[in-house]
């Protein structure tokens, strides 16, 4: 092994990396933009279209009540709720929304109150269509409001306290510090994101630097060189692993960013904001990197390999696209309730180092697991890096046509 | 000195089966000498050259590169060896600076020495007008010095030219061809493959017929015309490789 080939070739490679505009784009740009618009963007959208949904005056149809017309007339008069004349199609109109929702008031309702008998009023609404839940709930509240009333005046009737409904409250309240509530919450989030954009940010320069090379024919050229293909590997290696570590780190100060403001901004509820302040260290984020970098190595090297196996630049896309779900379910299972680290599933990578990644930034540190899934880790990208050596000494993946 | 003692090459292909794209070829090319391999298209000119360069290892036989094996010591062969063809390209981000620089680096050219070869050939091939220009932006002319310069920058004493004019303009060949000439003269070990035969008759001092494979024969052109009893090369190289394209036609 050769450090001054190595560097040489990595510098090269570093050269032609940062003048590539395709490179700065989806290694640079993509990723720091992408968390700002997205989130910025939902969270506007969201905050717009439900604000609007919230200042609508839903229209809605009574089903009978003719014969319970203090009800009806209360109804009436609850703001921001449009009765229109009953019509036949009304179910109709509720899929077209055309209404919001309808209301059935059963026969005889006032009636069988009054004899205390128990009834059921029905409402119908859209399930899925946010206007038709609000236009529901509020139809709802209504009821229930009014259910209260009559409940108070049946006590009162007999004497008796309203307190005698509600002996005790039960309440709920958090103890855990907030890096753990914010870590519960994100820390899958982050181990997440921090695998899957190393898996992709290694993507482009890992075909660039084998196949890309094979297609514009200077594969030949630094063949004829001194250099050894185990320089010529390493050198392009540690590029595409300083591209998918790029990637990852600058998506990840993205995201932070991205959700300190949308969490401050104002836009959403205070403990939804609350969840998103991410009270995480640097120490935190040095350890899930660490834990990360094993499965960077795997990524790139592994991605090389195939890239290398390639005739043409789009043929490696075509090889390495449905690579993305190899990594996405094993990641995303990990962000799965119940699922918890064991030490069969310390074995497993990505999905062992997104389990792990979670926990740390959670402020869990499971020594002994922690230590199992950097070193399989490490055996499975040493194995990874192997592989990707010995394909470059094979003639007939360099010169496959 | 290249001296290539039975060398052989063989490629397992799915529907072909086994293909012997270099069977058994041996041939001496010696220092000043430029040793002209003639051959049609998949006679094998490439294969043998590759291996020469070490980017193919022969499957049997084996060649020395000025003293260098090149299974045994194939970094050794490489860093004795310029080699160009119309496969060498250059890398499109990198100036035809960094490019020659590049590869000095890497044939292990200290920084002081780098700059005295890159500032001597830059101002022989008279490339100082593009020096800082991006490979991507330059002409074919412009690219073919490039090269050259890159295969020129550790002063290898063997250079081995894989048909270096295939597709290139008449100006632009009579540079790689005066280059090529420029070589014998400073006393390199020069190999030159193609399928043109006025470059072969203008440079070679010994012609190599390579056919299916297979060296038919090898001689100067004198020594050819007598053996043919032809004058024309190509009517020579018709007369050795004619029965037998005829036979692999059919």
């Amino acid at each position: 092994m050769n450090f001054h080939n190595i560097a040489c070739v990595y510098r090269k490679e570093l050269t032609e990396w940062l003048r590539d505009r395709r490179t700065l784009i989806s290694t640079v740009l993509v990723p720091l933009l992408a968390f700002p618009i997205l989130m910025v963007g939902m969270v506007s959208l969201s905050s717009v279209l439900i604000g609007k949904a919230e200042k609508e005056t839903p229209k809605i149809m009574v089903l009978g009540g003719e014969d319970s017309p203090h009800i009806l007339g209360k109804l009436r008069t609850v703001e921001n709720l449009e009765i229109l004349p009953t019509t036949g199609d009304w179910k109709h109109k509720i899929s077209e929304k055309e209404i919001r929702a309808a209301v059935e008031i059963p026969k005889n309702f006032q009636a069988s109150l009054e004899r205390n008998e128990p009834e059921t009023v029905q409402i119908y609404y859209y399930e899925g269509e946010m206007k038709s839940s609000f236009g529901a709930d509020r139809v709802e509240k209504f009821f229930k409001d009014y259910r209260e009333n009559v409940i108070k005046d049946r006590l009162s009737a007999r004497n008796i306290p309203g307190s005698i409904l509600n002996p005790f409250e039960v309440k709920q309240e958090n103890v855990a510090p907030p890096e753990k509530v914010s870590g519960a919450a994100l820390g899958g989030l982050l181990g997440y994101m921090v695998i899957l954009l190393s898996m992709t940010g290694a993507i482009y320069p890992a075909i660039d630097l084998t196949a890309g090379e094979k297609e514009r024919g200077t594969m030949e050229t630094i063949l004829s060189s001194p250099i050894s293909r185990l320089d010529l590997v390493l050198g392009k290696f540690f590029l595409v692993l300083s591209a998918s570590l790029t990637t990852a780190i600058l998506s990840i100060i993205s995201m932070g960013t991205s959700f300190y403001f949308v969490g401050s901004s104002g836009a959403m509820s205070a403990k939804d904001a609350a969840v998103l302040q991410l009270h995480i260290g640097a120490a935190t984020v040095l350890s899930v990197f660490l834990m990360a970098l094993p499965l960077a190595v795997l990524f790139a090297a592994v991605l090389m390999t195939i890239a290398l196996f390639a005739k043409s630049y789009k043929e490696a896309q075509s090889y390495l696209t449905p690579m993305t779900f190899v990594v996405v379910i094993p990641a995303v299972a990990s962000l799965l309730p119940g699922i918890d680290l064991t030490a069969k599933l310390a074995l497993v990578p990505i999905l062992s180092t997104s389990l792990v990644c979670k926990e740390i930034v959670a402020g869990t540190f499971h020594w002994n697991y922690i230590m199992l899934i950097f070193l399989s880790s490490s055996v499975y990208a040493a194995m990874a890096l192997f592989l990707a050596v010995k394909m470059f000494q094979r003639e007939s993946v360099l010169f496959r046509s | 000195m290249i001296e290539a003692r039975g060398l052989s090459k063989r490629f397992q292909d799915k529907k072909r089966g086994e293909i012997r794209a270099v069977d058994n070829v041996s041939f001496v090319c010696k220092p000043g000498q430029i040793y002209g391999l003639l051959g049609a298209n998949g006679a094998g000119k490439t294969t043998a050259l590759r291996m020469l360069a070490t980017i193919l290892e022969p499957t049997d036989g084996t060649a020395l590169v000025c003293g260098h094996d090149v299974i045994e010591a194939p970094e050794k062969v490489r860093a004795s060896v310029g080699f160009l063809s119309t496969a060498t390209a250059l890398y499109p981000r990198l100036s035809s600076q960094e490019m020659v620089e590049y590869f000095g680096r890497l044939n292990g050219l200290d920084e002081a020495m780098l700059k005295k070869r890159v500032d001597e050939i830059f101002g022989r091939l008279d490339m100082n007008g593009f020096r800082d220009r991006r490979c991507d932006k330059l002409s074919t002319g412009m690219k073919q010095k490039t090269s050259i310069a890159r295969t020129l920058v550790h002063d290898p004493p063997v250079m081995i030219f894989d048909e270096p004019t295939l597709g290139l303009d008449i100006m632009t060949a009579r540079t790689i061809t005066a280059f090529i000439r420029e070589c014998r003269e400073n006393g390199k070990t020069v190999i030159f493959s193609t399928h043109i035969m006025s470059e072969v008759e203008k440079l070679c001092d010994v012609i190599g017929i390579i056919h299916d494979g297979t060296l038919l024969t090898e001689g100067t052109l004198p020594q050819l015309r007598d053996k043919y009893a032809e004058h024309d090369l190509e009517e020579i190289f018709v007369k050795v490789v004619g029965p037998l394209h005829s036979n692999s036609e059919a």
